[in-house]
Parts: C-alpha cells; structure tokens; sequence
C-alpha cells in the first residue's frame, strides 16, 4: 500500500499520540507521546491501572474523543496507511464500526436499553452497508448472533439487553462490534463484568474470531492474565505513559519495570504456596493534573533514589530494542533485584 | 396484559372511592363540625323553619353520615331521588348534586365547563412540549453557550413568575396595548374555530410559557445525562452520523421521562387551570372552582374536586400503561 516509502508503514501505527483534557480543575494529561504499532492478525495487549491511559488511547483511536469540546488529541494514527489525528470527522466516522470496531467493558450500559440487541446490530451493520436491505442485515445479525454462540439467535434477535445474561451480552456486544468485519478490533476490558468461566469462553471467542478474521486486536485490561493469554505484544502504561513495552512472553518473564513488578506481585496464583498476603502497590495512581515529577512512577517505587535523584527530577526515557523500559535503574540493578527480590517473592 | 390492565383498573377505581370518601367527609362532616349547617347555604340565612326544614329532609342532612355518602356513591352510580314530600326531583347518574347557589345541576355544569379547560389544556399543551423540548434539547447540545446560558435564564423566569403576573402582562400589552387580539374568550370549536383560535391564544401562550420553562429545564438535563451514557459512545462507535446519536439515541432515552410527567401535567390541568381560567376570564372548571369556593358552594367544589381526581388517576393509568409499551424493561404482568 505504502508506495514510495522504505519500509511498508504497520497496520496500525501510532506516533507521539498526546490526549489531553481541559477541565475546571486544569488540564488532565491522559496520555502522553504514546507510541505503539500493531500488525494485521497479532494481538497487543494493553496494561494498567483505572486512569493510566489505557481506555483513552483506544478512544483516541476510534476517534471518539470531543475535539470540539475539551479535549486535545495530537500524534498521529495511522491505521492502513490514512492518518486519522488530522482526517476530517467524516473520513474517521467512516471507518469507525467498519474497519476499527470496539467492544466496550460493560454490555449492559454499553448497549440502548430502548432498542432491541437484534435492532442494534442491524443498525451497525446498515451504516456501512447502506445499500443492503433490512431483511439481508437482520439475516447478517442472526448469523453473526450465532457466530458468537448465542442459541436461538432468532428468537434473542428481538430481545433487549436486560434480558441477555451477563455473558450472553457479551457476546452479543462481540457480535455487533466484528458484523462488518473490522480488521481492527479494540477490546476495552471486555471480560471484566462476567464471572470467571464466562471470562474463559469470550477471552476463546476472540481468539477464535481473530483466527477466523486476521485482524488486529487491541486488547486493553488490568488482568495480566488476560494479557498472558492472548497477547503477542504488551504495553505497560502508567500515568498516561508508556513505561514498559515488548513481546509478551519476554515482558512475562523478564520483566523490566518496578511498576509491572507490583502488578505481577498482585496477581493471585493458584500454583504457588499461599502467603499470608498479596503484594499490592503501594500508594495510589497519580493525579493526571499533577504528575509527580521526574518519573511519575517514584513515589511509589521502592527504587526511587538509588541513583541520584534523578528519578525525582528528569522523566525516564523508553529505552531498549524490541523489550523497551523507562526506568533510571542501570539494566544490570534491575536484573539483580528482579532475580533476588521479585522473583522469589512471586 | 390483560392482568395487568384489569388490575390497574382496580386499583384506580379503589383510588377514585378513598378520594370520594375523603372528599365527602372533608365536605359534609366540617360544617358539621364548626356547626355551621349546610341547608343554610342552601336556602339563605333568612329562611324560614319550614323551608329549611323542608330542604334538611330533601338533601337527607339529617341522615347518620354513613348514610348519607352511601346516597352519594349511589347517585354518582346509578343517579339518585331527592324527594321533599309530594314532589320527586330525580337526578341522573353521575349525580353531584345542585348547586346551593343556583340550584342547577352539578354534573351538566361541569360537563359544559369540561370543553373549555380541555382546549385550555391541549393547545397550551402542544405548545409547551414543542417548545420546551425543542429549546432544552439545543440547550444540552450547546451547553455553556450564550444561548444554553439565556435560555436557561428565561426559563428560570418562566419557572418563577406566576400565571397572574405573566398572564396580565400579556393581556396589558397584546390585548390593551397592541390590540392584537380580542379579549380572551371562549367559542367553541364547532361553531367557529377560527375564533376558538384566536380567542384561546393568548391563555394558551402564558399557561405553555409556565410548563415550557420547566419542560426545558428538564429535557435539558435529561438530555445531558443521556449523552454521558455507554450506549450514546457505543452509538458513535459505531459511526453512526451525529444526527442519528443524538436524534435517535439520544431524544430515545432523554425524552421519556418526560411521558411521566407530562401525563402528571395534563391530569392535573384536566381539573381546571384556575389562575389562568380565572385572568382570562375562561369559565372552565377553574373558573367553577374558583366561584364555588368563593360562594361555599359545597357541591361545586366537591363535583370539581373529583373531576380533577378522575383525571389525575385517569392520566396516571395511561402513562403506566404507556410506560409498558416504550420502555422494555418494564414488564407489565
């Protein structure tokens, strides 16, 4: 597609992406200069804490963000060779639930209470196929129900959301999101309302319609499980930043950041002993209005200082080949206290 | 369904018998009460023994109480006698009564008056849910905007200003000072409704400028709470055109809350609009109320009481039903 250029551009390629709110109480860096590519049929997963970027740069994506109102979004997107950041409303709204779809986290709220779940896939569907008529999509929204294992797709077509089980929403969200086959496809914590099980069956039906599909997939959640499951790529956010990105197996079992440190300690494991506790975080996430300076991260590093005081006063660069980190502590430190302090506390 | 309906039912008729019976005691037992008597009203304050005498034994005033509202609950039923001696007045069902006043029949009265108030009500009606709908939904979509800003303002002062000022005001300058309309007053629709028109216009304008003021407000919260929901992002996810978010989406959920409150309106205005009845010099059931209560005509006030009763429950009912045909999740059964 990439005629003239060296290197072919990715499917998805995402530049120095900046989300920024303005607010009464300031201005809310969500995101700041976040980079990331992703490739037709892979998956990346995106890791974090409730604030930490995650949901808004999937929005800034779709572009979903009020850039007439208060918001700020500066970057580039580039997904199939056309820049999104500078494409004009029009061109974007064209391509959003066509060819970039999402399946947001809770199916209940998500979806029109007032409109029958059958209606709203129709609905989807038509906006880019305007030219089929409504008993050719209502035949494309059965199927599509019972692509994604809904029983008796005809008869829950004309169902409401409230009537679907928690799962079953799910998937019928699922079903809405991938009816005009989109190649790419963000996930927004797709599992995080349903029970365990439920968890397992729509984390395979992604899989599976990936498979099916070969499309990209941006999966976003707080649950390193979920990440560990499906994602060939992860990025680590926090506070609005990219702090630690590589392949996923690499970022599993090596990982560089104190930060995805915690979030790997506070993860309950049934194949371990159990200790008296989990290891949590300590501290809470920064304020968006008030980064902390230097690395956002220090206050709750329990690493912050050993080198100086630059964790307090300059912002970690990502550094690294295909397993980048930001962080100031020397490679060689880090490997020492992951294999010595973290590792055995896992 | 059916269930449901018949239930409904009963339980309004059940509403309508406790209003009947409140009502009634409030009406008959006070003047019992304070011991003023109301076969006094009745005839005068100058009647002689006999006549009032006569009048006590015609309207049964001195039947126990229970008795009494059992007639009562009869004549509204299936209509009733008042006999003094030889003579035998009947009253048809639904009887209310004669007025002490004028002695004419209750019942017809209101009948007559009903027409006026219901074109009062719907005009002013139509005009309200236009323009409050209209003027809260650009409200929401521009919010903080000079002109969500005046909007707001004007209906902050049309939520404030009562009937009887803004009303006034209108009748000043449109009908005294511009001369762009005649003096209110009611023709009805079959004889000549460009007339009914003109004549109701002005009523019509300061009644809807009340509830527009308030319809805004509330369509424009409504409408701002809608748009912050899940399924509006959903909507615009999945590329519908802006139109389609707000317009189908949006107008869904933000305007049905008002069907609640809009039955509740009309309900209540069904039962007279008395301060507007009463500036335009309107005589609907208002106006009716208004000389009842102003002359202790005790039937007056009781037929209207329960007029505006029936319509209240009435209107409830059809937005409960209404209520199980636009919003699915409330299962009616």
């Amino acid at each position: 597609m990439s005629i003239g250029s060296a290197t072919p551009r990715p499917y998805l390629e995402v530049k120095d992406l900046t989300v920024r709110f303005e607010t009464d109480d300031g201005i809310v860096q969500a995101v700041s200069e976040s980079s990331f590519s992703l490739e037709k049929g892979q998956t990346l997963g995106i890791v974090g804490e409730s604030g930490s970027g995650k949901s808004v740069t999937s929005l800034a994506v779709l572009g979903l963000h009020r850039t007439r109102s208060n918001a700020k979004v500066s970057g580039e997107i580039w997904l199939d060779d056309q820049e999104l950041v500078t494409a004009g409303d029009e061109d974007v709204r064209l391509l959003r639930g066509g060819k970039m779809a999402m399946i947001f986290q809770d199916p209940l709220s998500a979806m029109h209470p007032y409109f029958t779940v059958g209606s709203q896939i129709v609905e989807a569907y038509r906006v880019h196929h305007p030219g089929v008529n409504k008993k050719a999509a209502r035949e494309r929204a059965i199927d599509m129900l019972a692509r994604v294992g809904i029983p008796q797709p005809e008869r829950r077509f004309n169902d409401y959301a409230h009537q679907f089980s928690g799962g079953m929403r799910q998937r019928a969200m699922i079903a809405m999101a991938l009816v005009n086959d989109p190649s790419l496809l963000i996930a927004d914590e797709p599992t995080t309302a349903l029970d365990v099980t439920v968890q397992a069956q729509i984390l395979d039906l992604i899989r599976d319609l990936q498979e099916e599909f070969g499309s990209a997939v941006i999966m976003i959640t707080h649950d390193l499980g979920v990440v560990a499951e499906l994602a060939d790529e992860v990025l680590v956010m926090y506070g609005g930043k990219i702090i630690e990105k590589g392949p996923a197996l690499d970022v599993f079992q090596s990982p560089q950041h104190p930060y995805t440190w915690g979030l790997l300690g506070s993860m309950p494991r049934l194949d371990r002993e159990i200790r008296d506790r989990l290891t949590p975080v300590k501290g809470s996430p920064p304020s968006l209005i008030n980064l902390p300076s230097g690395c956002a991260f220090h206050p709750r590093c329990p690493y912050a200082g050993r080198n100086g005081d630059r964790s307090f006063t300059e912002v970690p660069e990502l550094r690294g080949d295909r397993h980048k980190v930001a962080c100031h502590l020397p490679a060689e430190d880090r490997t020492t206290i992951f294999q010595q302090d973290v590792l055995p506390n896992l | 369904m059916l269930a449901y309906l018949i239930r409904r039912l009963f339980n309004a008729v059940v509403t309508l018998l406790v209003v009947t019976l409140v009502t009634f005691g409030v009406f008959f037992l006070v003047p019992k009460l304070t011991g003023s008597d109301p076969a006094l009203l009745y005839v005068g304050k100058q009647a002689d023994p006999v006549a009032l005498a006569g009048i006590r034994a015609k309207l049964g005033l001195g039947d126990p109480i229970m008795l009494q509202y059992w007639k009562f609950l009869k004549g509204l039923v299936i209509g009733r006698d008042y006999s003094s001696g030889p003579d035998i007045t009947h009253c048809a069902a639904p009887c209310l009564g004669y007025s002490f006043k004028t002695n004419q029949e209750v019942w017809p009265l209101l009948t007559h008056a009903l027409p006026v108030t219901f074109s009062l009500a719907v005009g002013a009606a139509v005009l309200w849910v236009v323009m409050g709908v209209l003027f809260g939904v650009v409200s929401a979509l521009r919010r903080g905007s000079i002109w969500d800003r005046g909007v707001m303002t004007i209906a902050l002062a049309g939520v404030s200003l009562p009937i009887y000022f803004t009303g006034l005001v209108a009748l000043s300058i449109f009908v005294y000072g511009l001369k762009w309309f005649p003096n209110a007053d009611y023709t009805p629709f079959f004889d000549n409704p460009v007339k009914w028109f003109t004549g109701l216009i002005l009523p019509w304008v300061t009644l809807a400028f009340l509830f527009a003021a308030t319809y805004a407000r509330l369509t424009r919260a409504n409408m701002l709470e809608t748009l912050g929901e899940d399924y509006i992002r959903t909507a615009r996810a999945k590329g519908l055109k802006e139109r389609t978010v707000i317009g189908k989406h949006g107008l869904r959920s933000g305007l049905t809350p008002l069907v609640t409150v809009f039955g509740l309106d009309i309900g209540a205005l069904l039962g007279g609009a008395i301060l507007t009845e009463a500036v335009f010099n309107l005589r609907g059931l208002g106006y009716f109320a208004l000389n009842g209560i102003r002359t202790n005509d005790l039937p007056v006030i009781l037929g209207v009481t329960l007029f505006a009763a029936f319509f209240i429950v009435f209107m409830n009912l059809i937005v409960d039903l209404l209520y199980g045909v636009i919003d699915p999740r409330v299962r009616l059964g």
